[in-house]
């Protein structure tokens, strides 16, 4: 219990922490509809009715949790580190992956803002016709994707503990997640080399899951496999942090100099 | 009881820079040994650079030794980090370390739950804290909006959060003013009172010599000096120090000084448009007049005769190493 309560009050305090910033507020509310409004025009331009247009709203709102989350997610370590706030963390008897998680959380959870909203711009702005087949299905995907999504940001950070320029590697994954995950473009279209690579990426599932749900399809064996993928990405994460830390101690890139 | 144990430590910093990546070696710590018994202050002196701070990081588990061995509570730092982590606190100067977006009160529930107070008792220990370092009332405000020294009283609330067995405070009086540095000194004589065992590093010397009951002078990754505050005192109590003000110090007067028969060191200090020549006599010596005429005709301003202080001591050992 006091894992999840330690997750529940750090993933609260940061969520707070991250609202409390005008600017960034301001960029978390006009950037999601910016992406949206590209992509609404892109698709009604290009003739895109019904079905397909519903399918690019989930996907435009997908990337947007994920754009959220992945260039805050390891540039948060190092803001961290830059406010002399990692040592004391990494010196706490809490073990570091249960303090980094709730940090990627907090984005997610900001990033799921963008979810709601991308859909209802479309709805109001672009008349996207929201029909969600399987609404319950469809929301308990939704979630599921994002604290996938959490997790895999959780397992870029932790190389920021260890890596002081890692904080880079979110944003150099920004793009090349949004087209390898199928989020506006469907896998089909993209070569057969990378169809593995999809698979191990947990947004393909969550995406898909949703999609499912709004369609009335089966969701139940992308679920499954966005939450497995969210539990190795745990799994991974954890074992890589404890060796990171102590690559870190042993390197001394704890502090920023 | 020995709290905290350390023998023959080493730290040595390893970094490539430059397009050849040509290597870079510090020896932050060479070699140092030390102990400290439950309910001591033991202090590190040292100027910038000395290797406190690594040895400090190295007690508290942030950093690995390269070579040597600590106990801090009979738990080896290396192979027990978390045993360790659980029973010590760190305190730094400064004004990092807390989260400036949340209150006062949100940083201490957040480090209370890394921690692991307990959920029913944090509400009590984060007030009880609160009244120890005088910020009742002004905890529910932003941190960024908190002054030097409320943020470092902050910081030690942070760091009491767990009651640690062994407190590490790093400079925690840096750039706070005098009333804070002396309700701060208060603070930590009430700690060694209740029987906390502090870890204190130091560059104001009466503070050093207010609090600590042993002192360690580091200079250059290594202890040049380790005693009371009057142990210290006594290695260059023997002999009076001639203060002398120069303005412009003519070239090579320092080399003339110290060849002067009686002469047991010299340190020059910068002061504003002056240089303040520190020279120490050997007992029984007479300097002034000495050290007046090898001066060459500069311009002399203040001139003084005094009994050495843990100042003088601490200049002398660190400018010896």
């Amino acid at each position: 219990m006091t894992v999840f309560r330690v997750i529940g009050v750090a993933w609260w305090l940061q969520l707070k922490m991250r609202s409390r910033s005008a600017f960034d507020g301001l960029l978390g509310i006009l950037y999601p509809l910016f992406f949206s409004t590209v992509v609404f025009m892109m698709f009604t331009h290009g003739g895109a009715q019904g079905p397909a247009l519903l399918s690019a709203a989930v996907g435009a709102s997908v990337m947007g949790v994920w754009s959220s989350t992945s260039t805050t997610a390891s540039a948060a370590l190092q803001q961290e580190r830059r406010q002399g706030t990692l040592e004391l963390l990494v010196a706490a008897p809490t073990p570091l992956p249960v303090v980094i998680l709730p940090v990627t959380l907090s984005m997610a959870t900001i990033g799921a803002y963008s979810l709601v909203v991308t859909l209802l711009w479309g709805r109001f702005v672009f008349g996207v016709d929201l029909a969600v087949q399987r609404p319950v299905q469809f929301v308990v995907a939704a979630v599921v994707t994002v604290v996938s999504i959490g997790v895999l940001g959780f397992l870029l950070a932790v190389s920021s503990v260890r890596y002081r320029t890692a904080w880079a590697l979110g944003t150099a994954l920004e793009m090349p997640v949004w087209l390898i995950c199928g989020f506006l473009v469907p896998l089909d279209l993209l070569p057969a080399w990378t169809r593995p690579i999809s698979w191990l990426l947990a947004p393909t599932w969550g995406i898909d899951a949703i999609r499912a749900a709004a369609e009335g399809r089966d969701t139940l064996p992308s679920l499954a496999a966005c939450l497995g993928l969210a539990v190795a990405y745990g799994v991974i994460g954890s074992l890589l942090a404890v060796r990171l830390v102590d690559a870190a101690r042993r390197h001394a890139t704890l502090a920023l100099t | 009881m020995r709290v905290i144990d350390v023998s023959d430590l080493g730290r040595t910093f390893r970094s490539r820079s430059g397009l050849r990546r040509t290597e870079k070696v510090v020896e932050a710590v060479r070699g140092i040994s030390f102990q400290v018994e439950r309910g001591e202050l033991f202090g590190l002196l040292g100027p910038n650079g000395a290797g406190k701070t690594t040895t400090i990081k190295m007690l508290i588990t942030l950093l690995l030794p390269t070579s040597g061995r600590i106990e801090v509570l009979g738990h080896d730092v290396v192979a027990k980090p978390r045993e360790v982590r659980r029973r010590v606190g760190y305190v730094f100067g400064g004004d990092r370390g807390l989260y400036e977006r949340l209150s006062g009160l949100d940083n201490l529930r957040y480090f209370a739950e890394l921690y692991a107070v307990p959920a029913r008792e944090q509400r009590a220990r984060i007030g009880e804290l609160l009244e120890l370092v005088g910020l009742t009332g002004r905890e529910r405000e932003r941190v960024e909006g908190y002054s030097r020294g409320m943020r470092q009283r902050l910081h030690i609330a942070r760091g009491l959060l767990h009651r640690p067995e062994v407190l590490f405070l790093d400079e925690p009086s840096i750039g706070i003013d005098p009333v804070g540095a002396r309700e701060l000194r208060q603070t930590v004589k009430a700690l060694i009172e209740q029987g906390t065992t502090v870890l204190l590093t130091t560059h104001y010397m009466f503070e050093a010599d207010e609090l600590c009951d042993r002192i360690a002078v580091l200079a250059g990754g290594r202890i040049v000096a380790e005693g009371t505050p009057e142990q210290l005192k006594q290695k260059v109590s023997l002999g009076s120090v001639v203060e002398v003000e120069v303005f412009g110090l003519p070239g090579g007067t320092d080399e003339r000084i110290r060849a002067l028969p009686g002469v047991r060191s010299l340190v020059v200090e910068e002061r504003g448009p002056a240089q303040v020549l520190l020279v120490h006599a050997e007992p029984g010596s007479e300097l002034t007049q000495p050290v007046l005429s090898a001066l060459d005709g500069a311009q002399v301003g203040r001139v003084s005769t005094r009994q050495p202080t843990l100042e003088d001591a601490y200049v002398e050992l660190v400018g010896g190493a």
